[in-house]
């Protein structure tokens, strides 16, 4: 890897010190969703910076409840219910030279945003068995987003769905087209998804655990596909996930969530091999090792994530945190500081130049 | 798809089989037949009749057999002379009575169904998307309202409203001018300016109940993640709205079908009789006092014919709707 010399401009380091000149198809600024009830309002994404490189791969990972599936929602500006963005951008830049579109500041209904959903970005689900419709055809539903982006006629679609359906393996293609949903297998249906997702040939692709749901074997089927996909459309990918091991065989880029925020960002082999972040650390030692020892028992982090009506004062991680430090951790809000090349942790030992 | 038609087509036979045997026990159920009920009603009027003429009657009419054998008699002519046997009560052909006020039922009750769908699938579908808004909190209070309200009554102030205020003759499917008349154009305008009364009444309880079902049933699929991710794909809201989850959530619509029929004719009785509907309820009702057997059995089958019918049209559109139905 490259090496860059150290920039000691502030905001550059507030960057994680990256190259500015970096071909980022979306870079995500602050952003903030909130999800408003009766029970008071909830900051599912609470002030989320990371960006994501043309044609590669971001995973994000973090525990259930940190935010990261309302992260990839939010780019699609799609936010369930009751949620939405209440401030910060998401630059989008489908073309290098021209300038970015901010997929926050859209009408989430509005004819731009849909415009770009499905045909630019697409997303698949953890749910293969309850994503595609019970009562409409494979191929009705393929057809329907292909007229809706790519104007083609009727003839021409089903063309174009029968090869993209080829392209995600699934065999006699055509003949497919009339099955529904339900006449597929797991593996098959999120083959399918991802068929819908990719049809108009999308710049970038949510991926919302697409194999939580799936066995081992389907997974790994799941993952080369998309690895294959990656490489032939120069697609991105955003990979929410909470499995490490799919993380170490997909990712470029890691970005690791907390309660809404990110704790630390940076290159696949910084996380795995020199991370910064007492969580990161924790999360990675509590996954088995190949070589460990039979009886030796599985580290893990002591508490619960907390409730999020109740977020601990100053680092949210701190009442689980082994390092944490009385006096400074539960109290001050630690900062992104840059530590190196394109790594970013949020951590008050760092601050202050550690 | 035609060996399922078939397959229910079948199935129907024991079925009506069934029915008609039932249906004959209850009748008899009753301790006496038309003949005590005669005998008491004309005592009642300080009449006699002599024993001897009676009997004579019974042995005629066959009552003094035992209930197979009666059974037997009246099943066959159905099956082999399409004779649904004579009313004692009104010394006429079954065939001649029922034809006119089954037809007239079959019109009411299909124009009420119409009615009902076609105001509680906006309704509910509106209530659903609007969750909790002003107009669903309208719909439902209305919705409540129209279950609770008894038919009677409604009938009685609609009924109030059409000949005060609009000028119209009150009860009845015809104005008294077009009652004997022969079929018209003139006569089908009357028909359809009194066919307001009864299907709003008959219709009212089924739409507010049928507006909940909708809601609920909408509800249930709005949040399913084949609707968010068909979103995620850049459909607009509407067309997304009635292309998935409304599709979807018409299937236990459209399997009401099935009860909503009979009970539309069996729960008319009280309204036809408040408005003087020419319809069969007040009929059948007749007939059971009077223990006309014939009669009444007739018209208890061919009800159980309609519910029949109308589970195996539900059935047929589920089917049509639903592809796991139909290849399941």
């Amino acid at each position: 890897m490259l090496q860059i010399p150290m920039n000691t401009d502030p905001d550059f380091a507030m960057a994680g010190g990256r190259l500015a000149e970096r071909d980022l198809l979306i870079e995500v600024d602050d952003l903030r969703t909130h999800f408003f009830g009766g029970a008071g309002s909830i900051r599912a994404v609470d002030g989320v910076s990371f960006s994501i490189p043309r044609g590669k791969t971001v995973c994000v990972v973090g525990e259930s409840g940190s935010g990261k599936s309302i992260t990839g929602r939010s780019i699609l500006n799609q936010v369930p219910r009751g949620g939405r963005i209440v401030s910060g951008a998401i630059r989008y830049r489908p073309d290098p030279a021209a300038p970015a579109i901010d997929l926050a500041s859209l009408d989430p209904r509005g004819r731009d945003m849909r415009a770009i959903r499905g045909a630019q970005i697409g997303l698949i689900s953890q749910e293969p068995m309850a994503a595609l419709s019970p009562v409409h055809t494979i191929g009705n539903q393929m057809m329907e987003v292909i007229r809706l982006h790519l104007k083609m006629g009727k003839k021409e679609a089903r063309e174009h769905a029968i090869e993209t359906l080829a392209l995600v393996g699934i065999p006699r293609p055509a003949e497919r087209m009339d099955s529904y949903a339900f006449q597929f297998s797991g593996g098959m249906r999120q083959r399918v998804c991802i068929a819908l997702a990719l049809a108009c040939r999308p710049k970038l692709l949510i991926a919302d655990e697409p194999t939580t749901a799936l066995d081992v074997t389907t997974q790994a089927n799941i993952l080369d596909l998309l690895g294959s996909l990656q490489a032939e459309f120069g697609l991105s990918v955003l990979f929410v996930t909470h499995d490490l091991g799919v993380v170490a065989e997909i990712a470029d880029e890691v970005v690791v969530m907390y309660v809404g925020r990110v704790v630390e960002a940076g290159d696949v082999d910084t996380i795995f091999h020199a991370p910064a972040h007492p969580y990161t650390k924790a999360l990675l030692q509590s996954v088995p090792r190949m070589h460990g020892q039979p009886t030796e028992r599985l580290a893990i982090i002591e508490g619960m994530v907390p409730s999020r009506f109740a977020r601990p004062q100053g680092c949210s991680f701190h009442p689980r945190c082994k390092q944490a430090r009385a006096g400074l951790c539960d109290q001050r809000d630690p900062q992104s500081v840059g530590i190196g090349d394109g790594h970013v942790v949020s951590c008050l030992l760092y601050e202050g130049g550690q | 798809m035609a060996g399922f038609i078939i397959r229910r087509l079948l199935y129907m036979i024991p079925m009506m089989f069934a029915i008609s045997v039932v249906t004959f026990i209850i009748i008899q159920l009753p301790p006496g037949d038309f003949l005590t009920a005669m005998t008491a009603r004309l005592a009642s009027q300080s009449e006699t009749i002599d024993p001897g003429v009676i009997a004579g009657l019974r042995e005629r009419y066959g009552l003094d057999q035992p209930w197979a054998v009666q059974y037997w008699k009246w099943i066959s002519g159905i099956l082999l002379r399409g004779d649904f046997g004579q009313s004692f009560d009104w010394n006429k052909p079954v065939s001649e009575l029922i034809w006119a006020r089954m037809s007239l039922t079959m019109v009411v009750s299909v124009t009420t169904l119409l009615f009902v769908w076609a105001v509680a699938f906006p309704i509910g579908i509106y209530s659903a998307v609007r969750q909790y808004s002003v107009g669903d909190y309208f719909a439902t209070f209305f919705g409540f309202l129209g279950l609770a309200i008894p038919n009677f009554l409604l009938a009685l102030v609609l009924m109030f409203v059409s000949a005060q205020y609009l000028g119209q003759s009150v009860g009845g499917l015809f104005s008294p001018l077009y009652i004997n008349a022969a079929w018209s154009w003139a006569k089908l305008g009357d028909l359809i300016s009194h066919m307001w009364i009864p299907v709003i009444v008959l219709g009212t309880g089924a739409t507010a109940a049928l507006i909940r079902i909708m809601r609920a049933n909408l509800l249930d699929e709005l949040n399913k993640p084949y609707v968010d991710m068909a979103r995620a794909r850049g459909l607009s809201e509407i067309r997304l709205l009635l292309k998935y989850p409304v599709r979807v959530a018409l299937n236990p619509f459209v399997s009401t079908v099935g009860w909503v029929l009979p009970h539309l004719v069996s729960g008319s009785v009280v309204v036809s009789i408040v408005l003087s509907l020419p319809i069969t309820g007040p009929l059948l009702l007749n007939a059971l006092f009077a223990q006309d057997m014939y009669l009444a059995g007739t018209f208890i089958l061919l009800m159980s014919m309609l519910t029949l019918i109308g589970t195996l049209i539900s059935d047929l559109l589920l089917a049509w709707l639903d592809p796991r139905i139909r290849n399941g």
